[in-house]
């Protein structure tokens, strides 16, 4: 158990590094605009006076390294300074719409994760048959199609021609939970129809190379039954890279609900995220470009420690 | 010969691929001769159905789709093709580079690679959007750079393999520089992995770009864009008017023709019978 602990230890620290440099990264991009945010945001015009005021009011008349870490030092206790839009507190605006964001983002998991392992079996143990042709066809197709396009025709589809569902997800905190599921079943659908296609082939291709290893021919050759040889011999081998396609794929599903939430105009991250950029709001693209990066490299730290804590390989090291 | 002799024994779902990618490129490359209308041309009402004048019905502001739609071909393909080519100079260039000289410069640029790519790239061109701006220029430099991380893992993986060759190596012997190894021996040797790969890149950059310009990030207005068009016209849905499904379909057809195209290459690649 050493040497796998020692792996997993190695993982999570590389995991910290990279939300560290990627944090400095976002700090950076913001210093290295041409000018300062200051006279970007206010523009040509804008009388010395003005500059030098709102310089200080972004505290930018300190030097970068100090800024940084005031920065980090705030964020990670919660105060993420204030947007420059409309000079509301960002963790105030943020929190609301996380929780939306994560609530869209689990339904979809909750839904897309069932679907998307069986199917992938099923496409992986009748291979070469016509269900797997249909399949690997309709999804190859799926993954082509850009998210909203996908969107669109489930909103032509299911809310225009026959008007079961709403076209835009509004929820509030008035509304009970089923009303939220109601009102977020278009993005969640889409969602899931995007990430069963990308979810399904993986796991397809995983299946298929197990039973493609030496071990479960040697299985077969001894005359093991065939279920046998599935359940004893190749689905404790397949659970590792399954479990590791179904976290690569939540951290997908995170960032892909950006596009999503704009499309059916729900109150979450990615929408703020995307109105803060043509705003040029940075302290909130800051902000949440950060808690999205954070959350993406958390599952994707998730996918790997999972993945090497079920693989049976290195549980047993010679 | 050899480009009709592989024709000749591809299976129909590339040869249909080949197909939709030829016909997009047709519209792309004579849009101003095939359109009825100008790009920006004012021609009629308001999401006006589909007529003889109007093959496809008019946009959100009056304009022909049907041209609309060949000139958003013609700029967003263009735009994507630069995108991919420049994410493939800077990327195979590193990966080479990495890959013949090895050792520590390997290392640095493989692990700051590494942490760029666990960033998620949507969140990463959003913020780098939201510090230089929004315009054609930025919009190509951001994704091709973000982009040639992909392409800097597989020329270096590709090219470790061909570095330790003995014809490398007598190269090597012989005192040529890295420039020349790099060009005359790991190149020629790498490109048909290369190619299919360009293929996939050339999807998630055109999507990706489609996506931006559906946010309002991408291709500004009034230029022809398939995402932009999207967006401008995503209103009409709600009324049971179909027009946005226009462009979002030809980014979806052009995409899905690429992508049977890629299907068989690596088919091919792979060296699989089944």
């Amino acid at each position: 158990m050493g040497s796998i602990f020692g792996i997993v230890v190695k993982r999570l620290g590389l995991g910290f590094l990279t939300i560290i440099v990627i944090s400095v990264l976002i700090f950076l991009g913001v210093e290295a605009l041409p000018g300062d945010v200051a006279t970007a945001i206010l523009g040509q015009e804008a009388t010395p006076e003005t500059v030098a005021a709102f310089r200080k009011e972004l505290k930018l008349d300190l030097p970068p390294h100090v800024r940084y870490f005031a920065w980090l030092g705030d964020f990670l206790r919660g105060d993420m300074g204030t947007s420059l839009a409309n000079k509301r507190p960002i963790s105030e605006l943020i929190f609301w719409r996380f929780r939306n964001t994560m609530f869209l983002a689990a339904s979809a998991a909750v839904l897309a994760v069932p679907i998307a392992v069986i199917l992938g079996i099923l496409a992986a143990l009748y291979r070469n048959s016509l269900f797997d042709r249909t399949i690997s066809m309709v999804t190859l197709s799926t993954i082509s199609f850009p998210e909203f396009f996908v969107a669109y025709i489930l909103i032509a589809l299911l809310s225009v021609q026959i008007v079961i569902f709403p076209s835009i997800s509004n929820i509030n905190e008035q509304m009970s939970f089923w009303q939220k599921i109601h009102a977020i079943i278009l993005p969640c659908l889409t969602l899931t129809l995007v990430v069963v296609a990308h979810m399904m082939r993986q796991t397809r291709a995983a299946i298929i190379n197990i039973l493609a290893s030496p071990f479960i021919e040697m299985a077969r050759l001894k005359g093991i039954k065939r279920m046998r040889v599935i359940v004893l011999h190749a689905f404790p081998n397949a659970l590792s890279p399954v479990i590791n396609v179904i976290a690569l794929n939540l951290a997908y599903l995170v960032v892909g609900v950006v596009i999503v939430e704009v499309v059916f105009v729900y109150p979450g991250m990615g929408q703020l995220l995307v109105d803060s950029v043509s705003k040029r709001d940075i302290p909130v693209v800051q902000a949440s470009g950060l808690i999205f990066a954070a959350v993406y490299v958390g599952l994707n730290l998730l996918a790997d420690i999972l993945s090497i804590i079920t693989n049976p390989r290195l549980r047993n090291p010679r | 010969m050899v480009f009709f002799k592989l024709l000749r024994q591809s299976p129909w779902s590339a040869r249909l691929g080949l197909a939709m990618v030829l016909l997009n490129v047709f519209a792309a490359l004579f849009a101003p001769y095939i359109a009825p209308y100008s790009e920006t041309e004012i021609v009629g009402d308001v999401w006006l159905p589909m007529s003889g004048d109007h093959l496809l019905g008019t946009d959100h502001l009056g304009r022909d789709l049907f041209t609309r739609l060949l000139y958003g071909a013609r700029n967003t393909i263009a735009i994507a093709f630069v995108t991919t080519m420049l994410s493939f100079v800077v990327g195979t260039i590193l990966g080479f580079f990495a890959a013949t000289l090895g050792g520590w410069t390997d290392l640095t640029l493989s692990r700051l690679i590494d942490i760029l790519m666990a960033f998620p790239t949507l969140i990463f061109a959003l913020i780098a959007l939201s510090v230089v701006g929004t315009s054609v220029a930025s919009l190509i430099v951001i994704i091709a750079l973000l982009d040639s991380t992909r392409v800097y893992r597989l020329s270096r993986a590709v090219a470790m393999d061909i570095a330790v060759m003995e014809y490398v190596e007598a190269a090597r012997l012989r005192g040529e520089k890295i420039w020349w190894l790099m060009r005359q021996e790991v190149l020629p040797n790498a490109m048909p992995p290369l190619v299919a790969e360009f293929g996939l890149r050339f999807c998630f950059v055109f999507l990706f770009i489609a996506a931006l310009s559906f946010l309002g990030l991408g291709i500004q207005p009034p230029t022809a864009d398939w995402g932009g068009m999207v967006r401008e016209n995503a209103g009409a849905i709600t009324f049971g008017i179909f027009i946005p499904l226009w462009p979002a379909g030809a980014i979806a057809f052009l995409t899905v023709g690429v992508n049977l195209i890629v299907d068989w290459f690596l088919h091919i690649a792979s060296g699989l019978k089944d």
